[in-house]
Parts: C-alpha cells; sequence; structure tokens
C-alpha cells in the first residue's frame, strides 16, 4: 500500500541529507552508555557509566533523564537497569540525570515521522536509522512525551546495568584473583562459588577504575527478576506522606512569590496599568508588565502578556492583583470565537479537498459504483490540560548565573528558554526537575517558563516562584486543536465496504503538509480498505494550540472508530464482525478485537444498570505509540438523558509488558482522562477569550461518575511500544457507539450530549 | 499574630486574618503537603481536617479556625490513617500523586466518622476531590480494603465473666 508522494519525499529529504553528511552517515551511531562529562559523584559514590552509581554504603543510584507525571517511568525504567545490574531493588535510589547526548529521546522523534506503522520498505527503515542517527548529535533532544520513554530506553538502560554488573564481576574476579566467569551477581552482591562473596558497594570503587564493559549480553527474558512483573512504584511512599516535591513546593532561602494576569485576549498584551493601591498593599515588593512569552519550537501562538506582582507570600501577590487596574492591547484574537472557527473549518471542507496522506486504489470511482454509500461530519472542540498543579517555575538569577525548578517535560528546552530570556549562556542555568503535578503535554511548553525567569530578573537576586492561579492556567493554556471531519463510505450489494474517503480539517501546529501529525490515527487505522483516501486540509487560527495526551488520536479515533461503527450498522451488521472483516490481514489488531468481545460478552445480552436503566456496550479499536487498545463502554442513561459509563473493558497489546501494574494504571488513567473529554470536555472562545476559568465550567470526571474498569493486558514477547497515551482515544468512540445502540441518536461531536 | 493548633502544636502566625489557611500552611509554615488546585473549593487538593472534618483550606480564612484544631497531612496519623496509607500502598494508587494528600485527608475523615462506608458512601465523601490521573477506580478499592483490614464492624460484645 504505497503513498508516492510521501514515499517521494522521504527518498528525496533523505537522499540529500545523505549526500551532505556522507562520511558522518557511515560512521556507526553514537553510543549511549559513556557520557561526554563524567557524570558528578558524592563522596564515596562512583560512576560505572552513564546510568548508574554506586556508593561505598551500597546504595545504587540510578540516572532518571525522563519526567515523573504520573506514568510510573521512574519505576518502570529503574526496573531495567537493576534488573541488569542484579542490584536489590530496595538499594535502588534515584536521581535527575544531566542534559547529556546519551539521555536524548531518539524514539519520540523517530516515531513521530509520518509512516504507516505496517509498511517496512527501505524509504522507511533509511529515514529512521538516520532520523535516529541525527537525533544523537542534537543537544538537548531530551524530552518525555510521544509515549515513547521505554520504547527508547528498553535497551539503553539495560545495557547499563548489564555494564555495570559485568564492571563489578571483573572487580571481584580482580580482588579474588579468579576467573570472572566463575563469578556472578546476585541481590546486590557478587559470589563464587567457593564461598566468597562481596556486596556492591564494597567492589564499586574498585570497579569504577577498570575499562567500562561495552557490548555485554544481556539477560534472557526468563532470567528477569523485576522486568514483566508488577513491581509497585517506587515514589508511591513519598507521596502519601504529604512528602513529595512537585515544583510548587521549590523552597530556596528566601523565597520570593509572583502572581500574574495576563491579557484575557489570547495574544494580547498590557497597554497601560496602574498599580498605585496595590504598591501599598502589605507584603508587595514590585508590580510590573511583561512581554509575552513564545512557547518553544513547535507551536502556534507568542504567548500573552500581562502584569505580575512580586510578593512576599502568594496570598499577597494574589490579592495585590485584585487592585492593579490594567488597559489591554487586545491584538489581534480580538474578535476569534471558537464556534467561528469550527464553521470556517466546516467551510474549508466545501471547497478544499486537502493535502492526501494515503491514497489506495480509486476512491473517487469505487463511490461510483457502490450499491450504497453513507457520508457524516464530525467534530472535536478545544480541549485544556487543566493539570492538577498549575504551571509554575521558581527562578533565582543572581551573579549571572541561573537556578530553575521547573516541573518540566523538556528539561533542554527550559534551560534554552531561561538562558534566552536573561541573555546569559545555557552553561549558566542550573536546572531541577522535581515531580510533576501532571503534564499530559502542557509541560512541553515554554511560554511560563520565560515569563518566570522575566520576572526573577526583577527580584534583585531573590528567588522568586511564578504560580499561576487555576484561571490563569485554564485561560492560557495551548489547547488541543478543534477538528472538523468529513467521511464518506461505499458498499457493495453484499455489504461489503468498498470505499472509504475522510478529509479533516484543522489547526496542524505550523507544520508543512507532509509531516503534519494531525493526520495521525487516521491514515494509520490497520483496517484495510479496498478503495481509500485519507486527507487533511491545515488551516491555522490564531488559538494557541498544542500537544494533549495522545495528540491527533484523541480526535481522529473518535472520528474512524464512530464512523467505521456506522458503516456496520447502516449495512446491518455486527459492529466487531464488520471490523474483524477488515482486519483480515493485521491478526496484531485482529487478536485485540477479539479479545475485548470475549473478555466484555459482547454477544450476550447485557443486564439493566442498578437503577434499572437499560444498558448497551459499545466498543473501539485504535492503534497508536505502537500499541494496540480495544475498549467496550457498558452504558446507559439517566432520567435526564446524561450518559453515564458504568463499566469500561480495555485490552492491550503493547509489545512486551514492563510492569502490568504500571501498564493497567495507565489504561484506568487514559480511559478516565479520556472519558471526560468525552463526556464533558470543551474550551470555547468569545472575542478572543477562553470562556471557561477553572473546574466549575471545565469539569474534569469525579469520583461518583467514575466506571469499573477491567484490563486485560496480552502477551507479547515483541519491543515495549506507548503506554502513557493510548488509552485515551478509543473511550470516546466506544461510549458514542454504546449511545447509539442504546438511543438511536449517532453523536457526531464530543462531549456527547443527548437530545432532550 | 494568631494562635491556631496545627498538628498537635500550638503555634503562632503572622499571617493576616484574611489570608487562606492554605497559604499560611504552605509559605509561611513550610508545610507543603497541602496542595493549591483552584482555590474555590472545586477539587480537594488543599483538603485538611478541622477537628477531624475535611475542609478546603483554599476558603477557609485564617480567622475562621478559632480554637479548632487543624490536621494536614503531615500530621495526620492514627488506625485509619495507617490503614489507608497501607492500601493505597498495597493497590498502588498514587500516579502523580498532586491530589492525593488531599484524597487521604477526605478519605480518612470518611473512615473516621463510617467504618464500613458504602460505594454510595465513597462517593459522597470523595466526589470533591478531583484526579486528572485518573486513580479514581483504586482510591475506592483502597478505602474498602482499608476499611476491612480495620476489622469488624462494630466492636465485639465484652466476654461475660
Amino acid at each position: 500500500m504505497a503513498n508516492l508522494k510521501r514515499r517521494h519525499f522521504i527518498q528525496y529529504t533523505a537522499g540529500a541529507a545523505g549526500a551532505l553528511v556522507v562520511g558522518w552517515s557511515f560512521l556507526p551511531p553514537r553510543q549511549r552508555l559513556i557520557p561526554g562529562d563524567p557524570l558528578p559523584v558524592a563522596p564515596g559514590q562512583v560512576a560505572l557509566n552513564g546510568w548508574v552509581k554506586v556508593s561505598r554504603d551500597n546504595t545504587v543510584t540510578i540516572q532518571m533523564c525522563q519526567a515523573e507525571m504520573g506514568q510510573g517511568i521512574h519505576t518502570g525504567l529503574a526496573m531495567l537497569l537493576a534488573d541488569e545490574l542484579d542490584a536489590a531493588w530496595d538499594q535502588v535510589t534515584l536521581e535527575q540525570s544531566t542534559l547529556d547526548k546519551i539521555y536524548n529521546n531518539q524514539a519520540e522523534i523517530v516515531d513521530a515521522l509520518p509512516f504507516q506503522p505496517d509498511e517496512n520498505g527501505s524509504a522507511k527503515r533509511l529515514a529512521r536509522w538516520m532520523t535516529a542517527k541525527l537525533i544523537r548529535e542534537v543537544p538537548g533532544a531530551i524530552g518525555t512525551g510521544g509515549s515513547s520513554s521505554v520504547n527508547d530506553l528498553w535497551l539503553p538502560m539495560r545495557e547499563a546495568g548489564a555494564s555495570a554488573r559485568a564492571a563489578l564481576i571483573a572487580a571481584a574476579a580482580d580482588l579474588w584473583k579468579l576467573p570472572a566467569h566463575e563469578c556472578r551477581a546476585e541481590s546486590g552482591r557478587v559470589l563464587h562459588p567457593s564461598g566468597k562473596s562481596a556486596s556492591f558497594g564494597d567492589l564499586a570503587q574498585r570497579a569504577a577504575e577498570l575499562a567500562i564493559p561495552k557490548n555485554v549480553p544481556l539477560k534472557d527474558a526468563s532470567a528477569f527478576q523485576l522486568i514483566g512483573k508488577p513491581v509497585r512504584r517506587l515514589d508511591n511512599a513519598a507521596k502519601i506522606k504529604g512528602a513529595g516535591i512537585y515544583g510548587i513546593d521549590a523552597l530556596p532561602a528566601g523565597l520570593l512569590y509572583a502572581s500574574v494576569t495576563m491579557c484575557p485576549t489570547v495574544g494580547g498584551k498590557v497597554a497601560r496599568f496602574d498599580a498605585t493601591a496595590a504598591q501599598s498593599l502589605s507584603g508587595v515588593r514590585k508590580v510590573f508588565a511583561f512581554e509575552p512569552y513564545a512557547a518553544g519550537l513547535i507551536t502556534v501562538g507568542a504567548g500573552t502578556g500581562g502584569v505580575a506582582v512580586i510578593a512576599d507570600s502568594p496570598y499577597h501577590a494574589m490579592r495585590a492583583l485584585k487592585n492593579v487596574t490594567v488597559e489591554w492591547d487586545h491584538g489581534a484574537a480580538s474578535n476569534l470565537s471558537s464556534e467561528q472557527i469550527l464553521a470556517g473549518l466546516a467551510q474549508t471542507l466545501d471547497s478544499k479537498s486537502g493535502y492526501v496522506h494515503y491514497e489506495h486504489g480509486d476512491v473517487d470511482t469505487a463511490l461510483k459504483s457502490a450499491t450504497k454509500t453513507i457520508s457524516a461530519e464530525y467534530r472535536v472542540p478545544y480541549l485544556a490540560h487543566a493539570t492538577m498543579e498549575p504551571m509554575n517555575c521558581t527562578v533565582q538569577f543572581k551573579d549571572g548565573a541561573a537556578t530553575v525548578w521547573a516541573a518540566t517535560q523538556t528539561p533542554a528546552f527550559t534551560r534554552d528558554a531561561v538562558a534566552k530570556v536573561l541573555g546569559i549562556h545555557a552553561s549558566k542555568v542550573t536546572i531541577i526537575v522535581p515531580s510533576l503535578g501532571g503534564g499530559f503535554g502542557r509541560r512541553t511548553f515554554m511560554d511560563y517558563i520565560g515569563q518566570a525567569a522575566a520576572i526573577a530578573r526583577e527580584a534583585d537576586g531573590a528567588p522568586v516562584q511564578l504560580m499561576w492561579t487555576r484561571e490563569q492556567d485554564m485561560t492560557h493554556d495551548y489547547y488541543r486543536p478543534a477538528f472538523v471531519s468529513r467521511h464518506t463510505a461505499g458498499f457493495d450489494a453484499q455489504g461489503k465496504l468498498t470505499a472509504w474517503k475522510t478529509t479533516s480539517a484543522g489547526s496542524n501546529m505550523g507544520m508543512p503538509d507532509i509531516l503534519d501529525g494531525s493526520i495521525k490515527g487516521a491514515f494509520d487505522t490497520g483496517y484495510e480498505f479496498p478503495h481509500a483516501r485519507i486527507a487533511h486540509q491545515s488551516v491555522e487560527a490564531l488559538v494557541p494550540i498544542g500537544i494533549w495526551r495522545s495528540v491527533s488520536h484523541s480526535h481522529n479515533a473518535f472520528f474512524t472508530e464512530s464512523f467505521i461503527d456506522e458503516s456496520a450498522f447502516s449495512v446491518g451488521q455486527d459492529p466487531v464482525q464488520f471490523r474483524a472483516a477488515l482486519l483480515a490481514g493485521n491478526p496484531r489488531l485482529l487478536r485485540v478485537l477479539q479479545r475485548a468481545a470475549e473478555l466484555s460478552n459482547w454477544s450476550e445480552p447485557l443486564a439493566p444498570a442498578p437503577d434499572g436503566a437499560k444498558q448497551a456496550r459499545g466498543l473501539a479499536l485504535h492503534r497508536c505509540f505502537g500499541s494496540v487498545v480495544a475498549q467496550v463502554a457498558e452504558v446507559s442513561v439517566d432520567l435526564d438523558r446524561k450518559i453515564r459509563v458504568h463499566r469500561v473493558f480495555c485490552v492491550l497489546d503493547c509489545g512486551f509488558p514492563l510492569n502490568p501494574n504500571l501498564i493497567r494504571q495507565q489504561m484506568e488513567g487514559g480511559i478516565i482522562f479520556g472519558l471526560s473529554a468525552a463526556l464533558k470536555g470543551e474550551i470555547t472562545l468569545e472575542k478572543g477569550q477562553v470562556q471557561q476559568t477553572n473546574f466549575h465550567n471545565y469539569a474534569p470526571l469525579r469520583m461518583n461518575e467514575c466506571p469499573l474498569i477491567v484490563t486485560d493486558i496480552l502477551p507479547s514477547t515483541e519491543h515495549p511500544q506507548g503506554i502513557g497515551e493510548t488509552g485515551v482515544p478509543s473511550i470516546a468512540p466506544a461510549v458514542a457507539n454504546a449511545v447509539f445502540t442504546l438511543t438511536g441518536q449517532r453523536l457526531r461531536s464530543l462531549p456527547l450530549k443527548l437530545a432532550v | 499574630m494568631t494562635k491556631v493548633k496545627i498538628n498537635g502544636q500550638i503555634v503562632e502566625v503572622s499571617a493576616e486574618p484574611d489570608t487562606p489557611l492554605l497559604w499560611v500552611l504552605r509559605s509561611e509554615l513550610k508545610l507543603i503537603g497541602t496542595k493549591y488546585g483552584c482555590g474555590m473549593a472545586l477539587c480537594g487538593s488543599c483538603t485538611v481536617h478541622l477537628d477531624g472534618a475535611a475542609a478546603r483550606s483554599c476558603i477557609t480564612p485564617l480567622s475562621a479556625i478559632g480554637e479548632r484544631e487543624v490536621t494536614t497531612i503531615e500530621g495526620l496519623h492514627g488506625k485509619e490513617a495507617d490503614a489507608l496509607r497501607e492500601a493505597w500502598t498495597d493497590i498502588d494508587v498514587v500516579q502523580c500523586g498532586y491530589c492525593q494528600p488531599g484524597q487521604l485527608m477526605s478519605a480518612s475523615a470518611l473512615l473516621q466518622k463510617t467504618m464500613d462506608p458504602t460505594d454510595a458512601d465513597v462517593d459522597a465523601a470523595m466526589s470533591g476531590n478531583i484526579c486528572r490521573c485518573g486513580t479514581y477506580p483504586r482510591i475506592r478499592a483502597a478505602i474498602h480494603a482499608a476499611a476491612r483490614a480495620m476489622g469488624p464492624r462494630l466492636n465485639p460484645p465484652l466476654p461475660l465473666k
């Protein structure tokens, strides 16, 4: 199934890049075991490679280059290294890594390349290989996103553990004057059959003096002690005592606090302000206007300006802001309305056919000769991230150097953003990344970081903590874009789907069409359509947009899986059987689909809800971030026509399951996050101003609305794939499909609302 | 200066009387386990106990505390708290964890009142606490597990002499 345009582009660029860097490209890829600069060590501690240090007191300190934002990645990555090292789990501690290139995240970038997952041609292999090699050379390509961390670090962190184990064994052999191959490691000790034994702590110094072992064989899966086991989280103990440290918990000596009010119109700034009343209030140090700060590399929107107060406490700062009068320069977005934007996207689809991302066969002829066709239009709104911890950043700028405490998904971008605002070299910026109180993509952006740096510049060397109120956080997000999508399907006389044509419109974050990620989840479904064309028309608006947990899969799964369901019902077929017929050549998706049907008793009648209301099931299947997920939702409607979800069955194939406990957590969390958006989530703008301000009008799911969730992880020995975002996309279409079965109403826009 | 009893100790604080308790705890007393989430009593991240009852510290001014004893996550202890923390660990409830101090404060207030809560009791006590990571199913399971672990619902009758 070729896409000629895409393939030509890739071949051309790969060829051009290859010609330019022909010498470089013949070198082996940069190794990921040993950093450019040796790791900093504490007294009594040595580094055995770029990923692990061992102390005389037997502590094993593992380097964490990824952000812990709830997905459990610190526990998962520690398991990889500790298992290959044969460390005892209770001797393991974690530490934030440096920003060395060995920590660059290749998988995040490589997996974002616009290829069909099922394709395995030479162009794809070359482009992936070249990109991976290139990413290893780029300074600061460190980031947590795209559900990529385990995929990226599965080998490097195991290799680091194996290398350190080999070093410790070599040290023991050297000490004991015995052959290394007779020694083995177990639970933090090196043992010899003679009865000799030494702890890692006792051997570390000697091990660090030997050459770092390379290419050490990895364990066979049958020897894993931690990998593949439902290991409990390392961060639980502190977090349940209130001792988890987040961005807003930074407490450097002499800390001051800043609060801001930004122009309510996105992209606006301060025209003039009067701070006379605020200045006279107790605890107030300084009141000033700041410029908009752009969000970083890949986004639309240059930030929004506002007024900041620096004060002795957060309350003093917030109270003072209420006494500042501001006249705003509302800027270019002052007439913007989300309703008009959505109407404009639909109009665009009347006249534009979009950039074709996937084409197979001759869809137009197939539609003309079809016995039956159906068409439908779908819509999704803007969405906010609404992390529980609002955006915040603490910066101290003193003597030409800066220290930054930032709960961020992109620490190197953060360092560079602060350096740029303060006009200092990046090497003068120290970045400390505490736990993130939720990320979901929001904490990849630099707007609040740049703002915090600019505010710290006004504080005469004192550290300042900028914390946005919930209202600022909600109204100045980088939102999941709104989309409109039109779908047409054609069927032959036997009810077989013969043609599939979709065109969507929406913002693509300023990317060129060929690299447009907003088609992901639509052009790579895994269904075998006899004739298909899948296109997207990019339409930019002035609304700041960004990546939101599962990115374009969040809307494309809703469009595709709803319309597949419509297709099945339009020809009187069971939705599971209908999908199975399109997946005959894709056993991986088929296995997940069939297991979901089995787990949910798909073909059995469904008992009423506890209050007697009729229930129905709906199913959706979606592949994203290398994993395949199917979900079945059991749904009823209450007397007020409100949609209720009682149970969700979730089946996934994520490759080798590193930690089934963490994977289940992420499926549950992803489903609930997706359900908040499916049932309630909507950001609207009027006159360029976001209308939702806090959790009363942008309301996430609560305990009393939360379904029971049953997750089944299918066994696999393949390379581990994405987890953190993969639970999100399927739930909205699963619920919408259940609502159709239950009520006969096909809901084609989110959030799902029944006609009363 | 205002005198307040917090986690068993009487402390004097200098914050002005209109200051919400949340900011007294966080910025003056450095009790940073209590979190800011919304400032409008909508999310429960700032939940503390006032004389054992769950209260939202973000809308409770210092002047309203009076004689009542404040308990924060740092000072939360006792058999309900122990049972909840054990269940939270066994079931691995936590994800990002930011809302969890508030969740535990609400859950322990529930168990102090209702030793063997039903699902409806859990809904009523916990629906004021938002979790964006979606830990609700595990919170519900952990509350039930903690209630079970605390033993029989009623004190057993005294043995006859």
